[in-house]
């Protein structure tokens, strides 16, 4: 049996689930329904149905999660990615750090900037609004959280609009729901 | 659409309908509007399942103390049943109940809230002996989650409701 990651990786993991999914047969009608609303991604099909054990939040989540990271206006994408990637790795989900890390690189065609945050987490070589976005979203990440007001006087400056900088904070925050379930409740194992 | 300024989120952080951040919030009401249901579902589902109301609220208490987001924690003290045994539980200082199931209910709850990034397999299994259900370490574990992102989101706000 393949052994879990514990690398940060921009390739995507297979997710081994630690809590029996819920049996797709044997699904409750509200089971059902919550997990409709979920795009179709065959690499969390086990997360969804791990997660299908609370349909009620697995309801409001799903939409949830789709209208922060995917919504228009305000943060761009990359940079919403960026946030993901900052809360993954203090959360340590290599998962989640792969996954949008890898997106990231998609968006950008630049693979140079994950790469140094990877090498060097906080001392990464970024460009001023990369650094501030990085920066806040990985101290209001940890517990209790460190961002202060320095830390938003660097997003200011660096040109961030209040509606950007509320949708970093909406996605540094989001992924410190979505790491503690992707993390808790399973292995990040390798593809092939 | 006022609403989302009844909020407990917007509440937390201070933020009123006249606030210049307002537009702000209002730009994506949608996602404050899921965040309070998603507060429902974590706190008040019926059925409860293996996890009571009275429990869930002592637990998330507990979290924003230990995220030391004090107004959260008074908001979520209010919601623990008067006549429960459960507020003791609510302060982070309390470790050891009798009850092998809570006491490893509340070891799983500071461990994912402080340290996700040290959990493990065998932190799950340890739950699974306890007695939880894998039912309910998926409930408590959506609690413990939405608490952490919900402290975040109001520290983020009053960190831009003092910039404006």
């Amino acid at each position: 049996m393949s052994e879990p990651i514990t690398e940060f990786t921009t390739l995507i993991p297979l997710w081994k689930p630690r809590v029996t999914p819920v049996d797709l047969d044997k699904a409750t009608e509200e089971q059902l329904e919550a997990m409709k609303v979920t795009p179709s991604d065959t690499g969390v099909g086990d997360y969804v149905l791990v997660l299908a054990h609370d349909p009620k939040t697995l309801k409001e989540r799903t939409p949830l999660f789709n209208g922060i990271m995917y919504s228009h206006g305000g943060l761009a994408r990359a940079e919403t990615e960026l946030g993901a990637v900052a809360a993954s790795m203090v959360n340590r989900c290599i998962y989640c750090a792969a996954v949008h890390s890898n997106r990231y690189n998609q968006l950008t065609k630049d693979e140079t900037v994950i790469e140094s945050i990877f090498d060097s987490g906080e001392d990464a070589v970024l460009d001023l609004r990369q650094k501030a976005i990085f920066n806040f979203a990985t101290k209001l990440s940890e517990c209790p959280s460190e961002a202060g007001s320095e830390d938003m006087k660097q997003l200011i400056e660096a040109g961030l609009g209040m509606d950007e900088i509320f949708d970093l904070v909406l996605t540094a925050s989001l992924f410190g729901w979505a790491n503690r379930l992707m993390h808790v409740l399973g292995d990040p194992i390798p593809s092939c | 659409m006022d609403d989302i300024f009844k909020s407990i989120l917007a509440e937390a952080a201070g933020i009123s309908v006249d606030h210049p951040l307002a537009a702000v919030l209002s730009g994506r009401s949608e996602v404050m509007r899921l965040t309070q249901n998603s507060h429902d579902a974590v706190l008040k589902p019926e059925p409860p399942g293996g996890l009571s109301h009275s429990e869930r609220a002592t637990l998330a208490c507990r979290m924003a103390r230990l995220n030391n987001e004090e107004i959260l924690a008074r908001y979520y003290d209010e919601m623990i049943p008067e006549n429960g045994e459960m507020r003791v539980i609510a302060d982070p200082a309390f470790d050891s109940p009798d009850d092998g199931r809570l006491k490893a209910i509340l070891r799983h709850t500071d461990l994912v809230t402080m340290n996700p990034k040290h959990a493990t397999d065998s932190d799950i299994l340890a739950l699974k002996s306890a007695g939880v259900l894998e039912a309910d370490i998926v409930r408590l574990s959506e609690l413990i989650a939405f608490v952490s992102y919900q402290v975040r989101l109001v520290k983020g706000l009053r960190l831009m409701m003092e910039a404006v």
